[in-house]
């Protein structure tokens, strides 16, 4: 099964935000830059560190974006997740 | 549980909690039928449902939560669940049983609300919705193992087809049976609460599923960067063409049936005030709640079409980014768009936005759409005093002139949203989440159901009051009387009571303060009669002028220009009087219908006060800046 969540690697090591994620590539979440948290509502919807996610697609204006995470799809706006960073896997979904 | 034996003489309360597109309105209506009661949570715009499990042998009272990711409260909708979850809400008795739903294709998102609620040591229920949809992707998931693993009763239900429904029915009446939950390992952070429920999933064998290919094949078109706002554009022209053309030839039909009872019962009724009453008091009440109607109907079938299909999400997807400039969403687009037919079922169309506070923004402002009842008072206004010319050989004067009310009309109503963001519904805006469902076959009589509800809704919710001011205005209009002059015309007599009316006294009345806005007590009466509806402020010109029928449209538009003040000697009427009044129809709030649906939708009627106050300074203040530019650059 993929995406568990367990703790990822240090999140000092090749994070970027995940608004900068190209769409389709699968990337674990980072642990949040020291002193910050995940969003609490984030957090409840399953984005915690170590699960998997990929961008599908973003909106015909570029915003919202819809991600695949935890095996389902939802749609959030740019602004609300652009604190998010996260470790990119090497392989193509 | 030690209740049960007082449980015997009240009705069992449980109610349904899960995420939006969990599937918990569908089951809520297999549980309960049409007995549901919609309602509102006092003071907030979220909307309560509540009904009777049907086939029951207890009387169970189900209670449909909003909609809600979370338990712990941060938006208006997610305070209610907490607080009835609780039993900490005013006027809710507390809960004997939760019914957790979960879509079944997103277990692994759902189980962390189950968990929360668990928590809460109260008699909890999981029911698993869509079940169908996991085999058809190639998944399983076993509810009695489920059960197993978390202690509770689980069960796997295809709402919309009654699938499964009957265990669900008989575990409901007794929620003191149902079995405890498991110890389950403390879970203080999101990260433990999910890391349980990975492990649950592996233990039940959810795996994730496949894609639902066929979605994703047509989301590759319609939501195509071009493609997809192309076919936005078009879905979106043919709603606004549906509810402007379609639904005209019912609207006339209903308008005419009414007319025509109304014109049998003058020659079957003796002539009198007690006539006047019925014809034009409750005949013309009546036939102004039902003329909404076929709009209402035209409306709500295509919403939940787009919904039933899966395209209304998308829809509020794609249009998500432009409609965020002005701090609404996605989803207010639609309602916003059917306000340019009639604000009523627009307001109602609202509905369809989750989040409360974007939802209030949407409703405050959807006034400000130019609704077709503003059409016949400017065709009126513009043809009578706008020249017939063309600006650059091309372009009309007149219809440009129309073009820019329309204009006027939508940026107010954006710049509105925008400034009631920063202002009065300032504060966190309600986090946006969005699902695009599977796109699915609609189902004629799931569809022919909901239209029917919206339309009771209207006829129940609004149609009462709208028949109650209707009879009212008819009042002030009709009393007091003229003295009877056989010598008189109908046309003038008709004017003679019109002017000993108390409508004519309050015309006079607030003549001082429309004066500077270049409007006389005439036009006074109009915007009084037009409370009605804005286009009756034509019936009642042509009333006043004395025009022998209302649709004399020339002989009204001849007699405006002839109007000539006798005090003054100058004319009554001219461009910058017509262009003025135009634009007060464009802000204000002169619609009483709107205002009874706004405050039904709202729960309140703060809120339809704010907006007519509001409404009303604006079209003052534009009124008169209007009348002033107009005559200084026109030199009148």
């Amino acid at each position: 099964m993929q995406g568990e969540a367990t703790s990822g690697p240090a999140s000092a090591s090749g994070a970027i935000p995940l608004l900068a994620l190209a769409v389709g590539l699968t990337a674990r979440i980072a642990e949040p830059a020291p002193g910050t948290e995940i969003p609490r509502r984030l957090a409840d919807l399953g984005f915690v560190p170590g699960t998997e996610l990929f961008i599908v697609r973003r909106a015909p204006f570029g915003d919202p974006i819809e991600l695949e995470i935890r095996g389902y799809r939802l749609c959030l706006r740019a602004e609300q997740i652009e604190s998010l960073r996260v470790l990119p896997a090497a392989r193509e979904k | 549980m030690s209740a049960a034996v007082e449980l015997v003489d009240r009705p069992v309360r449980v109610a349904l909690v899960g995420s939006p597109n969990a599937g918990k309105t569908t089951l809520f209506n297999a549980l309960t039928g049409s007995s549901a009661r919609v309602g509102n949570y006092p003071g907030v715009t979220v909307e309560r449902r509540e009904g009777s499990l049907r086939n029951a042998e207890r009387a169970v009272r189900v209670l449909d939560l909003p909609g809600t990711y979370s338990v712990v409260g941060e938006t208006a909708d997610e305070q209610i669940v907490e607080k009835v979850l609780a039993g900490r809400l005013a006027g809710e008795p507390e809960l004997d049983g939760i019914v957790a739903v979960v879509d079944a294709t997103t277990l692994r998102r759902g189980l962390g609300l189950v968990r929360e609620l668990l928590k809460r040591g109260r008699p909890t229920a999981l029911v698993l919705t869509m079940i169908d949809e996991v085999r058809a992707r190639g998944g399983k998931i076993e509810p009695a193992r489920l059960s197993q693993l978390l202690g509770i009763p689980v069960l796997g239900v295809v709402g919309h087809r009654g699938v499964g429904m009957d265990p669900l029915f008989r575990i409901l009446q007794e929620p003191w049976r149902w079995s405890k939950p498991v110890a389950l390992p403390p879970a203080d952070d999101a990260a433990a609460r999910f890391a349980w429920v990975d492990e649950v999933c592996r233990k039940v064998g959810a795996e994730d599923l496949e894609p639902d290919t066929r979605s994703d094949r047509i989301d590759r078109v319609l939501l195509h960067p071009i493609a997809g706002i192309a076919v936005f554009g078009l879905v979106m022209l043919l709603l606004f063409q549906s509810i402007f053309t379609w639904a005209v030839p019912a609207m006339n039909a209903i308008d005419a049936s009414f007319g025509e009872l109304a014109r049998v019962s003058r020659a079957v009724l003796p002539a009198g005030w007690l006539t006047d009453l019925w014809t034009d008091g409750v005949l013309a009440g009546v036939g102004s709640v039902l003329v909404f109607l076929p709009q209402i109907a035209i409306l709500f079938a295509f919403i939940h079409l787009l919904q039933d299909v899966g395209y209304m999400a998308r829809a509020a997807f794609v249009v998500d980014r432009v409609m965020g400039w002005v701090g609404l969403q996605g989803r207010s687009f639609v309602p916003l768009l059917s306000c340019y037919a009639c604000a009523v079922p627009g307001i109602m169309a609202a509905r369809t936005i989750q989040s409360p506070r974007e939802r209030l923004a949407t409703i405050l402002v959807s006034p400000f759409m130019t609704c077709s009842a503003r059409l016949p008072v400017y065709t009126l206004l513009i043809a009578a005093f706008v020249p017939h010319t063309t600006l650059f050989g091309v372009v009309g004067l007149q219809g440009l002139v129309l073009f820019g009310l329309y204009a006027l009309g939508a940026a107010t109503a954006l710049a509105s949203a925008a400034l009631l963001g920063s202002t009065l519904l300032r504060g966190t805006p309600s986090t946006f989440y969005m699902e695009l469902p599977p796109y699915r076959w609609p189902t004629a009589r799931l569809l022919g159901r909901q239209i029917w509800h919206s339309a009771r809704a209207f006829l129940k919710r609004a149609g009462t009051m709208i028949l109650a001011t209707s009879i009212v205005l008819f009042g002030l209009l009709s009393f007091p009387r003229a003295p009877a002059d056989p010598a008189r015309s109908p046309a003038d007599s008709a004017r003679a009571n019109l002017e000993a009316s108390a409508a004519a006294q309050l015309g006079h009345a607030i003549e001082p303060a429309i004066a500077p806005l270049g409007f006389d007590w005439k036009i006074g009466v109009g915007l009084i009669a037009s409370l009605a509806a804005r286009e009756v402020i034509v019936a009642t010109l042509a009333q006043t002028y004395a025009v022998e029928s209302k649709d004399d449209f020339n002989g009204l538009r001849d007699a405006l220009r002839a109007d000539v003040d006798p005090r003054t000697g100058r004319a009554v009427f001219n461009l910058p009087v017509a262009l003025a009044l135009c634009v007060f129809f464009v802000f204000a709030l002169q619609c009483t219908s709107t205002v009874v649906v706004m405050a039904r939708e709202t729960g309140s009627w703060r809120w339809p006060a704010l907006a007519f106050s509001y409404m009303l300074a604006l079209a003052w203040l534009g009124s008169f800046v209007t009348y002033r530019v107009a005559s200084a650059v026109l030199g009148t």
